[in-house]
């Protein structure tokens, strides 16, 4: 009887170890998150959508906002790019933060995350994996920025190690919010559901905020939002530390904010996620 | 004697139904267990407490001797899953898929490189391995599946469903390929729905039904139990059915019955009665277009034991387990 496809052949000998038998090795937690991060890079890689966000999104809107509204708002284009840029690396690497709750939600509800928990590794490195995956993604977000932004005429009003600065600290607050992401991610039941919900909080949390235009120009109501809002903090931060501006409040409060949401939503992502066992 | 694993007594609620009414089942080193009922028996939810998915409200189980809760991270070291208890990655390649499960084993990178080439080629899958598992077919994802729940080379594989919708020429070979993972010292739970494949591939099948295990034994001893075999005829002349109808009761004993015209079966009991009718119709010269002998569905075999069908129960505890879960 011949078949054009084999299924398969019997598996032979091997000298595979049978790791049941292996002993234990120290630094699972840190190694199965690295194997893990690595998975979550591979599959942003192979999802263009995701890729686009933190691409050709905040291009767009550099371009959008700087050459259509640029004029109107500063009264020259230049001037309103150095006052957009820092405040919109906020807001792309915010919204990027948007898609590990998606893909993690995507995940559970099918097997991927069934076969994770059956292996011998911590209950949270999955989690931890994405979330370090996704680090990388707002590092490249960053550099297209800034790129499209230099080519554009933006240019640094302070120094290199100030912007770096303002560029780690966006990073740890959008470490922070995507762990609302995460909690998002694990206890909503579809991706779609995790997206709209998202986009529902990111949306006062990046355009409520003096983004676009300077704060003393918003409406009343407004303004008192502006005051209240975290992310306004760290976009004051990234434009003082970025073109030049306060520094040192704006940062510190950014800190503050960045601790205590990590110290809320963390433990109850993880929670939701061991009780989705 | 010892166990690869052991359920015993387990219990489990979803809310008001009760999709496992205390539970044993058990397993040999090195055999293969055949679980094996309809949808919304409890087979799902006995093989997630035993792969320490989900936790049994009463009753303990254990695996390689490791207690399911208590050393759970010991019993994960242990055992491999497919189908609907695990699946791959589907936008990662086949290559990196065995990868990363080889490194959340704590293979090293040499070994969890050269683990996932050996059955990448031992699945045949090699061809396909540098591509993304959404682009494989439906059989090469199971193939994958499999591979999966092999690389740390298991003491206790759970094997969901493995032919369910493959054609014929593949579930032979399957088949063979199941047999092979016992050669390797492994021990498979098997669950499926057909009665054939447990005949063909359990050492032991326990029957389940409605949360509880109603029938355990051997592939012989159940067809004792569940009653006979069926031989089916369809002679080229209808003009000759009489003539077979009346070699039929001789030779077996029983009243054949014709569910459509021209078509005669009838139940029988003893292993060497087919050759015979085969034989007496050869005698006779009557020619055949149909000639075979069935095994008791798993239908027939659930109405001698329950007294009732193996139906599906639409809103069963599999249902809510999905739902809850």
């Amino acid at each position: 009887m011949t078949t054009t496809t084999r299924t398969a052949q019997a598996p032979r000998r091997t000298r595979a170890p049978k790791v049941g038998a292996l002993p234990k090795r120290p630094f699972g937690l840190i190694r199965h998150s690295s194997a893990l991060a690595v998975r979550s890079l591979i599959k942003t890689m192979r999802t263009p959508e995701q890729l686009v966000d933190v691409t050709l999104q905040p291009v767009m809107f550099v371009v959008i906002f700087v050459y259509l509204l640029g004029g109107a708002i500063s009264g020259s284009q230049h001037a309103y790019l150095q006052f957009l840029l820092p405040a919109i690396m906020v807001q792309t690497v915010l919204f990027a933060s948007i898609a590990t709750g998606v893909s993690l939600n995507t995940d559970v509800e099918k097997g991927v995350f069934d076969r994770f928990r059956s292996l011998p590794i911590a209950r949270s490195a999955p989690l931890v994996g994405s979330v370090v995956g996704d680090i990388v993604r707002y590092v490249v977000s960053i550099v297209v920025l800034f790129g499209f932004g230099y080519a554009i005429g933006f240019r640094i009003g302070t120094d290199p190690l100030s912007t770096v600065a303002a560029c780690l600290l966006t990073i740890a607050f959008a470490f922070a919010i995507s762990w609302i992401g995460v909690l998002l991610g694990v206890v909503m039941r579809s991706p779609g559901a995790v997206q709209g919900t998202a986009f529902l909080v990111m949306f006062p949390l990046t355009f409520g905020t003096n983004m676009m235009v300077p704060t003393d120009t918003l409406p009343g109501w407004l303004q008192w939002w502006v005051k209240i809002n975290p992310v306004a903090d760290v976009m004051d931060a990234a434009r003082g530390l970025i073109i030049g501006g306060p520094v040192a409040t704006p940062v510190t409060q950014s800190l503050i904010w960045t601790v205590a949401i990590i110290a809320v939503f963390a433990p109850l992502a993880v929670r939701a996620y061991r009780r989705r066992a | 004697m010892s166990y690869a694993f052991e359920a015993e007594g387990l219990v489990k609620r979803f809310g008001k139904t009760t999709a496992l009414a205390g539970i044993d089942l058990a397993a040999r080193r090195g055999t293969v267990l055949g679980v094996l009922g309809p949808n919304g028996a409890g087979k799902t939810t006995a093989v997630r407490i035993l792969a320490t998915l989900l936790r049994a409200d009463e009753g303990r189980a254990t695996v390689g001797g490791y207690d399911v809760v208590r050393d759970a991270g010991q019993v994960r070291r242990l055992i491999g899953l497919t189908g609907q208890y695990a699946s791959v990655d589907e936008d990662l390649t086949g290559t990196q898929n065995l990868l990363l499960i080889g490194r959340l084993l704590d293979l090293s990178g040499r070994e969890a490189r050269a683990r996932a080439a050996e059955l990448l080629a031992w699945f045949d899958l090699t061809e396909a391995a540098g591509r993304p598992a959404r682009t494989y077919s439906g059989g090469m994802r199971r193939r994958l599946d499999l591979a999966a729940s092999m690389v740390g080379r298991p003491d206790v594989i759970y094997l969901d469903e493995p032919t369910t919708g493959l054609d014929p020429a593949k579930r032979e070979e399957m088949w063979g390929v199941v047999r092979s993972l016992v050669d390797d010292g492994s021990t498979v739970l098997l669950t499926t729905q057909y009665l054939d494949e447990a005949d063909a591939l359990a050492d032991e099948i326990s029957v389940i039904d409605h949360g509880r295990v109603i029938a355990h034994g051997t592939p012989a001893e159940l067809k004792r139990i569940s009653g006979s075999q069926t031989i089916v005829v369809r002679p080229t002349d209808p003009a000759r059915t009489g003539d077979v109808a009346d070699i039929l009761r001789t030779s077996t004993g029983n009243e054949p019955e014709l569910p459509q015209p021209g078509l005669l079966t009838v139940p029988v009991e003893s292993d060497t009665t087919f050759t015979t009718v085969v034989r007496r119709l050869d005698d006779a010269g009557i020619g055949v277009v149909e000639l075979a002998l069935r095994l008791p569905s798993l239908d027939e075999v659930f109405f001698t034991l329950t007294g009732h069908g193996a139906e599906t129960l639409e809103h069963g505890a599999e249902a809510l387990a999905e739902v809850a879960a």
